[in-house]
């Protein structure tokens, strides 16, 4: 495949030029650990806290409030097991039903293996993906240890209004966790003035390497570690620093604060580009999510009576990269829960396409897109029994 | 990404046969929307029997899509006879082969053609009878129970990949695995009763001893003017209750031991012991 049309960065991203660059050094030159009473290892242990700084400056945060984790994932499980075993009495957790499956599926997990001792509140969104905060402010009882609700999401974009539910949580004396893995970097994050306990990100979706994450942590926020062992973070994530990748993580951060409005100029438009583009020329196409409130850079368009699997594996001729929310595509016999949650049809669910930009594609290439996908989908239509030609 | 085979690739993207026989001697739909993929097959028969034409209508993935333009080639120029006789497994192979998650692709093949054959020849399908068992995908008992003896299913998973059952809300699981287990006692396959005994919840093992009383123990009683009732499951021990002409009758404990437990020992755990209470 010679030409890569990459339009799959909520998936995951490209690691920037810089961010190799600042990498490459901590693996065969300055390979000590950050641990080690030498100063060869002390060269590690500078870069990590020189990483640590960038990224607590992206979020608005201090230094000792960002832990280095492996992932989001590891991230999210820190923050939920941390409020429950901080909060032993509390067994209620308050969390939405568009959740990224790393919450998901540790909610049902904390469930399944307490024995139903914990209760999960799975707040409903509305058709276009948003959250009605009257229920969110119902949901709330004294028995609630942790809400966790994620930022962005990384279906359809929507962005949850985190900075007012958090508070929400504030004032009701309840732990607040984000999800923020596909928030930073494409909308402004200032924590210093948000009121969230805990904000789990992942280094591989803002242009740095896969295995390395952050867990913030608000200063004062009872914490138990999740991963035990050595002094590292302070006590706070045992097991030796993944240097290399920190130092990367570091420099995306600070390159994602340089392209925080390019993300939301340039890529916005090569998004609205491509999305009216899509829903213009493709007849029975609908966008799934809020139509503003959303990150600049994410589209997810359904294209009724045709599966995501299959539009894919034809993009995937042309070099294209994109995903889809449809069942067979997840390796799922179900579509999206997301779409699912949203109460899109049938009809539409399986046909879902989701396209996420990122600083790195050019006009060209969306106008190449524009013109490929239109014929996929009618060629896709023609074989589909359920669709009656002429709409 | 799947790993689909350059057949299945080929396929997919070179579709044979699409669209509609015009005045169809048979039409067999099956799947729905809601349920991902959904396939409809035409066929046209010449004088002598044969299909001449048969294309097809999908809506699916790749390997939907495969199936069904490899099943209209396979069956051009054969009788409805031998068409008959062509299985999922053999849409599969003539595709190279499918990964295991996306083998109901091939079962959908097989079943728009028995659809196909059945509306030709004006009768009901045999598969659309029997109990719902799958309500998320709408799946009956004669469609797993025929998968699992055609492709030698063992496990629950295997039944979701071969017929969607299960793949939804999986409630319906416990009542998989009393069909997996009934369907090969009766083809006499070999059940792993070790493997099997180990994971038996207490619920799945009085529903297994319930099925196997009602299903052969009670009619084999009832012949005899007896009956037997299920009082309680305690770990290994069945407590039964017999009834009718077995109160009287001098052989019950006979009647208890070589047969009840026989039969329970064989078919769910060969640890069991019953008892009269």
């Amino acid at each position: 495949m010679d030409k890569v049309i990459y339009l799959d960065n909520n998936a995951t991203t490209m690691v920037a030029p810089e961010v190799v660059e600042v990498m490459l050094p901590y693996f065969a030159e300055l390979y000590g650990n950050p641990s080690s009473m030498h100063s060869f290892g002390g060269q590690g242990g500078k870069g990590v806290a020189a990483a640590r700084e960038q990224v607590a400056s992206l979020l608005g945060a201090e230094p000792d409030e960002i832990v280095f984790t492996s992932c989001g994932t590891e991230s999210d499980s820190t923050a939920i097991l941390s409020a429950l075993y901080s909060f032993p009495e509390k067994h209620h957790i308050v969390t939405t039903r568009v959740e990224h499956p790393a919450v998901k599926n540790l909610c049902a997990n904390i469930v399944s293996m307490t024995g139903h001792f914990h209760r999960i509140t799975k707040l409903p969104v509305r058709p276009d993906g948003t959250i009605d905060l009257s229920l969110y402010k119902e949901s709330l009882t004294d028995d609630t240890a942790i809400v966790s609700v994620i930022w962005a999401n990384n279906e359809t974009g929507v962005i949850f209004p985190v900075v007012e539910m958090a508070e929400i949580a504030r004032s009701r004396g309840i732990l607040f966790h984000t999800d923020g893995v596909q928030a930073v970097g494409k909308i402004p994050i200032d924590l210093s003035r948000t009121p969230v306990d805990f904000l789990s990100l992942s280094g591989h979706k803002l242009h740095a390497s896969k295995g390395v994450g952050v867990l913030y942590v608000r200063r004062g926020t009872p914490f138990v570690p999740f991963m035990v062992g050595g002094h590292q973070e302070k006590g706070r994530r045992g097991g030796t620093e993944n240097v290399a990748s920190i130092v990367g993580l570091g420099k995306a951060c600070e390159v994602a604060a340089q392209n925080l409005d390019a993300e939301n100029s340039r890529v916005k438009e090569l998004r609205d580009k491509l999305e009216k583009g899509i829903l213009k020329i493709v007849p029975k196409s609908i966008l799934n999510g809020h139509e503003t409130e959303r990150l600049p850079n994410t589209s997810n368009i359904s294209f009724e009576y045709v599966e995501g699997e299959a539009i894919l594996l034809h993009l995937n001729q042309y070099g294209i990269c994109a995903s889809s929310g449809s069942a067979c595509s997840s390796g799922s016999l179900e579509p999206s829960h997301v779409l699912r949650a949203m109460g899109i049809p049938f009809t539409a669910a399986h046909g879902s396409i989701r396209f996420s930009l990122s600083v790195f594609n050019t006009e060209d290439e969306i106008d190449f897109v524009l013109e490929k996908v239109p014929p996929i989908i009618e060629n896709l239509r023609a074989m589909s029994p359920f669709w009656k030609s002429g709409g | 990404m799947w790993n689909y085979t350059e057949t299945v690739k080929d396929h997919f993207l070179n579709p044979r046969n699409v669209g509609e026989v015009d005045n169809p001697d048979g039409v067999g739909e099956v799947g729905s929307l809601a349920c991902g993929d959904a396939l409809k097959l035409t066929f046209k028969l010449n004088e002598a029997g044969r299909i001449v034409d048969a294309r097809f209508k999908t809506f699916g993935c790749a390997s939907a899509i495969a199936s069904s333009s490899a099943l209209t080639e396979m069956i051009k120029g054969i009788s409805l006879d031998e068409a008959e006789n062509i299985s999922n497994e053999d849409i599969a192979e003539f595709l190279g082969g499918l990964p295991k998650e996306k083998m109901h692709c091939s079962v959908m093949g097989r079943e728009a053609l028995e659809a196909a054959i059945a509306n030709y020849r004006g009768v009901p399908l045999p598969t659309a009878e029997g109990e719902l068992v799958c309500e998320c995908f709408g799946v009956t008992d004669v469609e797993i129970v025929r998968a699992v003896k055609e492709s030698n299913l063992t496990t629950v998973e295997d039944v979701t990949n071969f017929t969607k059952a299960g793949g939804g809300c999986e409630k319906c699981h416990d009542r998989i695995q009393e069909l997996i287990l009934s369907a090969r006692a009766v083809t006499g396959t070999e059940i792993k009763l070790e493997r099997g005994a180990k994971r038996l919840t207490n619920i799945k093992k009085i529903k297994l001893i319930e099925e196997v009383l009602n299903r052969e123990i009670r009619p084999a009683l009832k012949k005899d003017g007896g009956d037997i009732e299920l009082i309680d499951v305690d770990g290994d021990y069945v407590y039964v209750s017999l009834r009718g002409a077995c109160v009287s009758c001098s052989a019950s404990q006979v009647t208890l031991k070589d047969y009840v437990e026989k039969k329970l020992r064989e078919q769910v755990l060969e640890t069991l012991i019953v008892e009269e209470e």
